[in-house]
């Protein structure tokens, strides 16, 4: 199984040339990289912050901070993840301030246990329930359904604050697993973890939401 | 032979290529098996992959201002 395509990258060559332009001062060009991009740096800073103004703007900054830091961007990330950094880094300084705990690292949030529920499995190990339907509809139509990305956006909403960010970085944003941990600051093991677990929620919210219009 | 149990706590792992040789074996002799967990574990990758295709959010058109206007003043300062 191979992970998941990022819904809407940006080709690289693309932006080198939106970046020159940028360096020249060119409004145009800010006005697109924050088109492309701010919306992505909203939802992420979100899942760092509750707060909704505190979130926009601890985005203006980003992009300030990135304004000014624009010299020192080789490319060697993609600019989405460059910009991640920067929003991870003021975002997380931002809460630490406002008095929320961001230590992820102590798994604290991940939960201890299984990530699935032991009471649905049998003593031997089998499951209780059969697993029926929706195994092979098209995620895309998934994400167009009007139901279905509201019951995924609402169950996004409810995850844990970490397991949240994880599960926004790797299968909403495509980041490797190695960039997650260096945003993060989690170990490769914790960042599984969570997103395991934020992908057995979200897999339990489609599921009962097709169990619902049986 | 792995159970269903482990099954589910290891589809993460496997999917991201984090399993040994030997465990993924295993986790795909179960699979090949239980048709039951393939289907879950189906299902798991297709709620990672509805992720990856969720519309990209737009800014709201007053923080897309601001920024403009900051970039405006940022540009006078260099």
């Amino acid at each position: 199984m191979s992970p998941p395509p990022p819904a809407a990258p940006a080709p690289v060559a693309d932006e080198s040339a939106l970046l020159a332009r940028l360096r020249a001062g060119e409004s145009a060009a800010f006005a697109e990289l924050v088109g492309r991009h701010g919306g992505a740096l909203l939802r992420l800073a979100t899942t760092f912050l509750k707060d909704r103004s505190v979130a926009e703007e601890v985005v203006q900054d980003t992009w300030l901070a990135a304004l000014d830091g624009l010299d020192a961007f080789e490319g060697r990330s993609s600019l989405r993840t460059w910009l991640f950094s920067i929003l991870a880094n003021r975002a997380r300084n931002r809460a630490v301030r406002e008095g929320r705990n961001v230590a992820w690292s102590a798994l604290g949030e991940a939960g201890e246990g299984p990530a699935v529920d032991p009471s649905r499995f049998r003593a031997d190990g089998h499951w209780l329930e059969t697993h029926a339907g929706w195994s092979e509809e098209d995620p895309e139509r998934l994400a167009a359904g009007a139901e279905t990305r509201a019951a995924i956006e609402a169950s996004i909403a409810a995850l844990p604050d970490a397991m949240r960010a994880v599960v926004t970085l790797r299968d909403i944003e495509g980041l490797e697993a190695e960039e997650i941990c260096n945003l993060l600051g989690l170990t490769l093991t914790n960042q599984r973890v969570l997103l395991h677990r934020a992908r057995c929620r979200l897999r339990q919210a489609l599921a009962d939401l097709r169990d619902g219009a049986r | 032979m792995l159970t269903c149990k482990q099954i589910a706590e290891l589809a993460t792992a496997y999917a991201e290529g984090q399993l040994d040789f030997a465990d993924r074996l295993r986790f795909q002799l179960h699979l090949g098996l239980c048709a039951n967990c393939r289907t879950w574990v189906r299902q798991l990758q297709v709620t990672a992959r509805t992720l990856g295709r969720l519309p990209e959010p737009e800014l709201p058109p007053a923080l897309e201002a601001e920024l403009l206007r900051r970039f405006e003043g940022w540009k006078a300062q260099r």
